[in-house]
């Protein structure tokens, strides 16, 4: 079985859990950037977790596939048609063999999911399908025409088991990075509840916000070190960098704070030009400021 | 003192902080061997990065036995042949105030270690250069450095293993396959790896 990609749009991609143990040779782990989304796709299709997907970049997606199969769409919101027939979002929809499948644009979020019943099958590379556009490890980005290898399903495919999670708020919860002690603590303060414009040059790698520049606590340069999924990198220019799953392995600029991972899969669905509020939280979860207690070495 | 401090990132990962780059590197390959429970193992310039803990609270106790003077855990040795005739040998020569020759011969005296990589799969900061002779980067990148392309940045050495831009000091060139996924360690140069460059004739 294979699914015939028509019109790949403007940056699709093969997504699966990521790529993992290899952040020391400089591999950025990729992987789906709305996990709970493309996790929520696999199961309505009976994919075990670790099936890759395709993730889509808020323009649409036109496939055919050649088998008759259960495929499910899910995260930023589409129209999903099938042979020209509007079909639900987030729910499992069965298509004949030959049938034409169209994801629209997205109208909110930014990233759709699209799972077929045994997941897209291309070859590993390090032990993940996904595609990272960083270094450009794992398949291919999606091109128009290309014919993607769909496995075996496995299982069968599930109803609806949890509610279409859209996130109501804007905000994204943020505690005290390792270098938290890079700004002040009033600087700290005055980011609970700061206002910021999701930047157009946001991408997998990282998620821009531009707001008021926030000035570092103390100068000089920080020896490059590991960096996790999640951190909030304060670059010279001031303007925060949220680190989504393409990010780079290593970095020497601060990271001052850790975006609740629960929160990245709003950080995948924020479009450029939408506001986004921060919240702190301390290291223990609960109230805001950095350092309570803890020394600032 | 062998780990200054273990600095909490989140719930499952640590940073761990040590002198100096040789000891980051002894930490994690000594981590690495030891099996320590971690997703990732990220060696940093002064740091490790302890990624995917599966018990957080264990970090400390699972480190108490390394100790920085121990001998490394050493890799094997990489000799990589490179065409001296990169565009910014001269410029590194007047900084150095000595002839091109004489740099061609400072480099490949050096016996490096690989201690972290970034910026690109398989690329390596290679330490090993005296702090004196430490070069600035480039003020403005080249939108274009060629794969195989062995510069100098700071007191690290690189070599770019696929095309990019990129601000380093250019001295060369080299034909070996810094990253190849066919091989079963794909990075040519991964942390530990001392390496030794030759100057083709």
């Amino acid at each position: 079985m294979s699914l015939e990609v028509l019109d790949a749009g403007a940056l699709t991609t093969i997504q699966d859990l990521g790529r993992f143990g290899h952040a020391h040779l400089g591999v950025p782990r990729a992987g789906a950037l709305d996990a709970p989304a493309a996790a929520l796709a696999n199961r309505l299709v009976g994919n075990g977790r670790a099936a890759a997907v395709l993730e889509t970049t808020l323009s649409g997606l036109t496939v055919r596939t050649h088998r008759a199969r259960t495929i499910a769409v899910t995260g930023a919101t589409c129209e999903v048609t099938v042979d020209g027939r509007a079909m639900a979002h987030s729910e499992p929809i069965s298509v004949r063999a030959g049938a034409t499948v169209e994801l629209g644009h997205a109208s909110a979020g930014v990233r759709s999911y699209l799972a077929v019943a045994g997941g897209i099958d291309v070859r590993p590379v390090l032990g993940s399908r996904s595609t990272d556009t960083l270094a450009w490890v794992g398949p291919a980005r999606v091109q128009d025409g290309v014919w993607l290898p769909v496995g075996t399903p496995e299982g069968a495919p599930a109803p609806l088991d949890v509610g279409v999670r859209r996130t109501a708020g804007r905000h994204l919860r943020i505690a005290p990075g390792p270098r938290a002690d890079w700004i002040n603590d009033s600087a700290w303060r005055d980011l609970d509840h700061a206002a910021y414009t999701v930047g157009a040059d946001s991408n997998r790698v990282g998620l821009r916000l531009q707001g008021p520049p926030l000035h570092r606590a103390r100068t000089g340069e920080l020896a490059s070190e590991g960096i996790v999924l999640g951190a909030v990198q304060l670059p010279p220019s001031g303007q925060l960098v949220v680190f989504l799953h393409d990010h780079p392995v290593t970095g020497g600029y601060p990271v001052i704070g850790l975006v609740d991972p629960d929160d990245l899969a709003i950080c995948a669905q924020l479009r450029p030009g939408e506001r986004v509020e921060l919240r702190v939280q301390s290291s223990s979860g609960r109230g805001a400021g950095p350092s309570a207690g803890s020394s600032t070495g | 003192m062998t780990i200054e401090r273990i600095i909490p990132v989140g719930a499952h990962a640590r940073l761990v902080e040590v002198a100096d780059t040789r000891a980051a590197v002894s930490l994690a390959l000594w981590a690495r061997e030891r099996g320590v429970q971690a997703t990732e193992i990220v060696p940093g310039a002064a740091t490790v990065l302890f990624d995917g803990l599966t018990a957080v609270t264990d970090l400390p106790d699972a480190l108490a036995g390394w100790r920085p003077d121990a001998p490394p855990a050493r890799g094997r040795v990489v000799v990589v042949a490179v065409a001296y005739d990169g565009p910014d040998l001269a410029a590194v020569a007047d900084l150095w105030g000595v002839s091109s020759a004489e740099v061609v011969r400072r480099h490949t005296s050096v016996e490096f270690t690989s201690a972290f990589c970034g910026f690109a799969p398989g690329f390596a900061y290679l330490a090993g250069l005296p702090p004196e002779w430490a070069v600035p980067r480039l003020d403005q990148p080249r939108p274009r450095v060629e794969p195989g392309s062995v510069g100098l940045a700071d007191a690290w050495c690189g070599v770019y293993p696929t095309a990019s831009p990129g601000g380093w000091r250019l001295l060369g060139r080299t034909e070996a396959p810094l990253w190849d996924l066919a091989r079963d360690e794909p990075a040519l140069l991964p942390p530990g790896a001392r390496v030794r460059f030759e100057a083709l004739p």
